[in-house]
């Protein structure tokens, strides 16, 4: 049996097959938030609610109209994305010309609102979600066992991170997004309707929450503290990608997926630290994060 | 106090009575002013008297404005920014207001159409032959020469009948002054009606039909560009030169 | 200061307001010692738990206008650590305080360090990721008893000769220090440094080109700020007789977020107020559970959306612009 960094290698592949499942979550939901904060410049507190909501839309379309995980896939987003543009349109609007802490301090509160609910009506125990028959099964590789759901996970999360990257650097309705957040005032005077293009972007960014809930729901299973117990994660790979880059936030995120499982092979009980510990000190050497650039 | 009114019947634009404000401090005073269709406009004055101000009045992007900003018929005040730009206005900012994270030809591209018959990117290149030169590089790695080519030269492509320019000449090198100026003559040619902020005053003889001179948010003199001889020495005093 | 002197001539000047002030002070005494006779005695040393710790916080995100998102981190600690000496090395509850509190100074410098130079929304999620290893900790390490916490922490002081004290007892040993604690955020609040803490939260750039070293008062303030947060905890886990993952978990820096706001960013009193209203809602509604969260959370969006002042400041904005009326 070959060795890489002197481990053997299917512990290695499978180490890092769980950090890139991490990481794939990571990145959409950070992904999200970046594009949220680079246009309304919020940070966007209920993401992990969200996601949360993502998940249960899912689950309650299968449980109570019989709705599988494919439809799912694009309705949840669009449901839950909906209710994002409404939270936009009937709250944050207001708050746009105050000091964007009383946004981050209204999607606080909307987030404890949705979660209490969830757990009031669901517990915190998990409800099972099963994956669609075509991705359930796995791949036995000789040295270690494939579960197909979750490289279709890994799969789906780059080619929607590549995509949403794409759009935003090369096409000209991300030319739009890029100059709005340089100079959305400026941007309307040449006839754009910049508070539309906030309205959708949010609504996008917790779109791309939502999906990453469906994602999940076969993974973690269903429940009210999956999204709070993510959220200060998501901050971390937000802040050391660089607040607002969009590359930053995708790359970050798988890196630090992988970073965290072999942290827990390494040494376990640093697991659920060593990416906090990991933003503590790159935030020392660069302030802006890695790919952030200084204002 | 009344401005004698310009020969043509009904004005391009018609500005009314217009009051400013900038936050808490009061910046123009009832500006008065008309602009005829395919004429080229200064507004002159000295810094901090309201030129700007009025220009980001017309556009909608001020804290506060009252009186009245008719264009073509139709008033302004009070309609969101975007629905200012789309009735076909073009509008040039002080800072130029070039996007750094967009290139050149992104930022050509960028703004929406807002009217028939506008520039072909081809006719911009010719008239600012740097821009195609330089049409991959970001907004920020430009000279000042060519952010305002860029700034002035998207607002032609969105077909916008009425330019809205905000000091174009402003701490550039002689030589592009000049080129500003060829292009701006052309602009008058092709049929632009253009509101000029300038404190350049030669520069603004050399392309205006018309000046409105500005003090303390007021418009307190109006020259034709034919008596300017005549009247320069008190132009001169009104700009403090 | 030339402050000093100036203050003076117009207390002497104004010997009414004194009087006003010593009536007041003085009815205040009277209820805070009746008040454990009327009311019971453990949701009070709760609410002046919390009414410390929200004054301590106050002191960072009201008067230095930084918002820390994991001030939980100051206050479960050294719940934890005051515990831990009461309980397991059988230290006075003076002692054990005075240890968790010296332990908070520590912490706090070290958030600080990190995060001091981070403007607003980054300062909140630097304190949020660093408070997070600290509940980690707290999880995981062996002395802070897992899922169950520490309980049943000894009441045994040096002023009550070590023998247990009652909940009354309790009470205004808790109450003691919630006075220290309150005097010396008024101290802080009212010298030359609080009044440079305010311009500098006003305006950096002007404060810093006055020659204020600003990273260093912010760091102070936010030290002193981390240090009577600990205290809260400390004394808490006396009173209260208990140190759980609940102190020290994300929740609880948001928390004491809504307990300031509600009650009034940058007044004294406000987050006295803020805790005993949100300390109240738990109690007297805990038979609804899980939903006096969301509760809470709607009360966060309704100060957000309409009421940024918070009911102290309300009430002060009011009185001023009647005062404002009447001249």
């Amino acid at each position: 049996m070959m060795s890489i960094f002197s481990m053997p290698a299917d512990v290695f592949l499978g180490q890092l097959l769980l950090g890139l499942i991490n990481g794939s979550f990571y990145a959409i939901l950070s992904l999200g938030l970046a594009v949220i904060f680079g246009l309304l410049q919020i940070i966007n507190f209920t993401h992990g609610a969200q996601y949360m909501m993502g998940a249960f839309v899912a689950w309650m379309l299968l449980h109570y109209f019989g709705i599988g995980y494919w439809p799912a896939l694009i309705l949840s987003p669009i449901i839950v994305g909906s209710l994002g543009v409404l939270l936009e349109r009937t709250m944050f609007r207001k708050l746009y010309n105050l000091d964007h802490i009383y946004g981050f301090l209204l999607t606080y509160g909307v987030a404890l609102v949705v979660e209490s609910a969830f757990r009031a009506q669901y517990g915190v125990s998990g409800q099972p979600y099963r994956p669609p028959n075509a991705l359930s099964g796995i791949i036995d590789l000789d040295f270690m066992v494939l579960p197909i759901y979750r490289l279709w996970v890994v799969a789906a999360s780059i080619v929607v991170c590549a995509a949403t990257w794409i759009v935003i650097e090369k096409t000209k309705l991300g030319a739009y997004l890029r100059a709005a957040t340089e100079k959305p005032v400026l941007l309307r005077a040449f006839g754009v309707n910049v508070p539309r293009m906030i309205m959708i972007t949010y609504g996008f960014g917790v779109g791309l929450a939502a999906l990453a809930g469906v994602l999940a729901a076969p993974i973690y299973q269903v429940s009210a503290i999956m999204g709070g117990n993510i959220m200060p994660v998501i901050f971390a790979v937000v802040v050391i990608g660089g607040m607002g880059s969009i590359g930053g936030a995708i790359l970050t995120g798988f890196g630090l997926g992988i970073l965290e499982a072999f942290a827990k092979l390494l040494y376990p009980p640093a697991a659920s630290t060593v990416i906090f510990i990991a933003m503590i000190i790159i935030l020392t050497v660069r302030p802006a994060g890695l790919f952030g650039r200084t204002r | 106090m009344r401005e004698p009114i310009p020969e043509q019947r009904s004005p391009m634009m018609e500005i009314r009575g217009l009051e400013g404000w900038y936050g808490e401090s009061h910046v123009l005073h009832g500006m008065n002013l008309s602009i005829g269709e395919g004429e080229v406009v200064t507004l002159l004055g000295r810094n901090g008297v309201g030129k700007t101000t009025t220009l980001r009045a017309i556009m909608g992007i001020l804290d506060r404005a009252e009186g009245s900003i008719v264009f073509r018929g139709r008033e302004l005040l009070g309609l969101p920014p975007e629905r200012i730009a789309r009735s076909g206005i073009g509008y040039c900012p002080e800072e130029r207001g070039i996007f750094s994270d967009l290139t050149v030809e992104e930022n050509l591209l960028l703004l929406p159409v807002v009217g028939q018959g506008g520039m072909s990117v081809e006719q911009i290149h010719t008239l600012f032959p740097n821009l195609k030169e330089r049409r991959s590089s970001y907004g920020t790695k430009l000279s000042g020469g060519e952010q305002q080519m860029l700034a002035i030269g998207r607002i032609l492509r969105t077909g916008a009948k009425l330019l809205l320019l905000d000091e174009p000449t402003e701490g550039l090198a002689p030589v592009i002054v000049q080129q500003i100026g060829v292009a701006i003559r052309l602009l008058k040619q092709k049929g632009f009606t253009i509101l000029l902020v300038e404190q350049n005053f030669h520069f603004a003889s050399s392309v205006a039909d018309r000046h409105y001179v500005v003090e303390g948010g007021q418009v307190v003199d109006e020259v034709d560009n034919a008596d300017i001889a005549v009247r320069s020495q008190q132009l001169q005093a009104y700009l403090g030169v | 200061m030339a402050m000093a002197p100036l203050e003076t001539k117009i207390a002497a000047a104004n010997g009414s307001v004194r009087q006003r002030q010593l009536i007041i002070i003085l009815l205040v005494a009277v209820a805070l010692s009746a008040a454990p006779f009327l009311i019971y005695p453990m949701f009070l040393i709760n609410v002046l738990c919390f009414a410390l710790f929200a004054c301590a916080f106050n002191l960072v995100m009201g008067y230095s206008g930084l918002l820390s998102f994991g001030h939980a981190a100051f206050f479960g600690s050294a719940a934890y650590i005051s515990g831990y000496c009461a309980k397991t090395m059988g230290l006075p509850a003076e002692l054990a305080i005075l240890v968790a509190t010296s332990c908070s100074v520590v912490l706090g410098l070290i958030f600080g360090w990190v995060a001091i130079r981070k403007q607003g929304i980054y300062f909140g999620m630097i304190t949020l990721a660093m408070a997070q290893v600290v509940y980690f900790i707290a999880v995981q390490a062996p002395f802070t008893g897992g899922e169950d916490g520490l309980q049943g922490v000894p009441r045994k002081a040096l002023v009550s000769a070590m023998a247990p004290m009652s909940d009354r007892q309790s009470y205004f040993f808790v109450l003691a220090f919630f006075l220290i604690g309150f005097c010396i955020i008024y101290r802080i609040v009212h010298s030359p440094f609080g009044h440079i803490l305010r311009s500098i939260k006003e305006n950096e750039t002007r404060a810093a080109s006055l020659g204020y070293d600003v990273d260093r008062i912010k760091l102070i303030a936010f030290t002193l700020s981390a240090t009577l947060s600990g205290m809260a905890g400390a004394v808490k886990a006396i009173g209260f007789q208990l140190a759980t993952l609940t102190d020290v978990e994300f929740f609880m820096s948001g928390e004491v977020v809504l307990m300031v706001l509600v009650g009034g960013l940058a007044t004294m009193t406000g987050p006295v107020l803020g805790a005993a209203i949100i300390i109240a809602m738990q109690y007297y509604l805990s038979e609804f559970g899980i939903w006096v969260k969301a509760l809470h959370g709607m009360i966060f969006i309704v100060c957000v959306m309409a009421f940024r002042r918070g009911i102290v400041g309300e009430i002060g904005a009011y009185l001023s612009r009647r005062r404002g009326a009447s001249d």
